[in-house]
């Protein structure tokens, strides 16, 4: 792994998505709306809002990214500069990394948006501070992009890789405590909910809307989240091979 | 060590299906060999297995004294896919300058890897807009930029125009001149009469390795379409 190539390879990546401003508008006006429809569809239940608002923070950006970084590292395969790259000093963690660095810069800058709209324009009200709020929604997606980036290597086509967020999105969203709360599912539902990295990501955020200090558990649930992120990125290494049949 | 690439009864399977039956060769250090056959043939394979992205089931390869895929070897060799392998979303001068990063050259290189295939004028165009011919040039820039010790084109220049052709056939033996090793795979026979050694692979098995005169020799004919279509057919007959 080298220093520059890392560098190198971030900025490639970021001069890619700006050379699209299609996917940079949606990338940062999509949450906003969402919001929007959630804002409305609460209209005279602002404690409602509130608790769903907070969670969608920290969940759009992880499908977001999710999607975008499956497609972008498909890409890669199909149009075969993933293989040339493979012949160039370039290593396997610098091409990791530098997705992971420059979509979680994307991340970020998308998640303030979001954050920034629901706090201002839609009066979204937290116990905690909302730089936690976006802390936990970056490491959220970079989830996202860890987690797309190793589900993209069980993809041989961007319609495949487009299918796997049902897969691995959905149950997610469904599992971790939004639907649902988690003590009062049926216990091995729990069991599974206590497996997947998004119920620790938003179990940390509904700690944000309940506490005005960090607490403990909000920590414990980052350092969770993280180290998810850590494990998918090693197993994404371990399934880019560079000889392929 | 005078070889650059020695190869000792490569096989490589691609599924089920066996692509090289044990082929062996060397290419010495400085020349421009041409590896010709038709489609299907296991060009495209054989180039993959020696810059080191083929899985191989038996037999060696060697490339500059190291086994072909080490690491060390990935800062001298360059690699040019038959498909044009760079970004599109990316201008010409921004793809270059990304694999000049790579190897670790200054932009000025990538510059001059642009000039060198005649795109100057559109280095700051998205490559995505490109014509093909265009774009398989602005993918030729980024695997000759710096000069690398060895170079792997898979058929460089096909769509370009005969001018064009020229001008890179030339640059190839300037490089060679300069202690460069060139492996180029190429549909074009006439190509093959500026090589100074031929490989001709015909269904994973070589048919002829020596130069462009004892090619013609041995087929009895000066015209090297016409021979290689002997040598194919005296193939067959044997085989």
């Amino acid at each position: 792994m080298s220093v520059r190539i890392l560098g190198a390879t971030i900025v490639r990546i970021l001069r890619q998505l700006l050379h699209d401003p299609r996917t940079i508008g949606m990338l940062i006006v999509v949450p906003a709306l969402l919001l929007a429809l959630l804002y409305f569809m609460y209209d005279d239940q602002p404690a409602v809002f509130d608790r769903i608002a907070l969670v969608m923070l920290g969940v759009f950006p992880f499908v977001i990214m999710f999607l975008v970084t499956s497609i972008a590292m498909l890409r890669e395969r199909t149009t075969g500069t993933l293989e040339r790259l493979l012949t160039t000093p370039l290593g396997k963690l610098d091409l990791l990394f530098g997705y992971g660095i420059a979509f979680g810069i994307a991340a970020a800058v998308q998640a303030s948006v979001a954050a920034a709209l629901a706090y201002w324009l839609f009066d979204l009200d937290t116990a905690g501070s909302s730089w936690l709020v976006i802390l936990i929604a970056v490491t959220n997606a970079v989830l996202g992009v860890a987690l797309g980036l190793f589900c993209s290597a069980f993809a041989r086509t961007e319609f495949q890789a487009v299918q796997f967020m049902p897969v691995v999105a959905v149950p997610q969203i469904l599992l971790c405590g939004l639907f649902v709360s988690r003590e009062q599912m049926a216990g091995w539902l729990e069991a599974i909910s206590n497996v997947l990295p998004l119920s620790y990501a938003v179990e940390a955020l509904q700690q944000v809307g309940a506490n005005a200090e960090p607490t403990a558990t909000l920590w414990r649930d980052v350092g969770i989240v993280g180290g998810c992120v850590v494990v998918a990125l090693v197993l994404a290494a371990a399934t880019l091979r560079r000889r392929t049949a | 060590m005078t070889s650059a690439i020695e190869v000792q009864d490569l096989v490589v399977e691609r599924g089920k299906r066996r692509v090289l039956h044990g082929l062996t060769f060397a290419i010495p250090r400085g020349s421009v060999t041409g590896l010709l056959g038709p489609s299907g043939s296991g060009k495209t394979t054989l180039m993959r297995a020696i810059v080191g992205v083929q899985v191989v089931k038996s037999g060696s390869i060697t490339v500059l004294g190291e086994p072909a895929g080490s690491a060390p070897l990935r800062r001298k060799v360059g690699y040019l896919t038959q498909a044009p392998s760079v970004y599109a979303d990316l201008t010409v001068r921004e793809n270059a300058r990304y694999f000049a990063a790579l190897y670790g050259y200054d932009a000025a290189i990538a510059d001059r890897a642009i000039a060198d295939v005649g795109l100057a004028k559109a280095a700051k165009q998205l490559v995505g807009t490109l014509s093909g011919g265009q774009r398989s040039r602005a993918s030729l820039a980024c695997a000759i930029m710096g000069e690398p010790e060895l170079l792997v084109l898979d058929e460089p220049t096909v769509g370009q125009d005969p001018v064009l052709r020229d001008d890179l056939w030339k640059q190839f033996n300037d490089l060679a001149g300069k202690g460069a090793t060139i492996l180029v795979s190429s549909h074009v026979m006439d190509e093959a009469g500026r090589c100074e050694r031929l490989l001709l692979i015909r269904e994973g098995t070589l048919i002829a390795d020596d130069t462009p005169a004892a090619v013609r020799a041995a087929a009895g004919t000066d015209d090297l379409d016409e021979a290689f279509l002997r040598l194919i057919r005296a193939q067959a007959v044997a085989a």
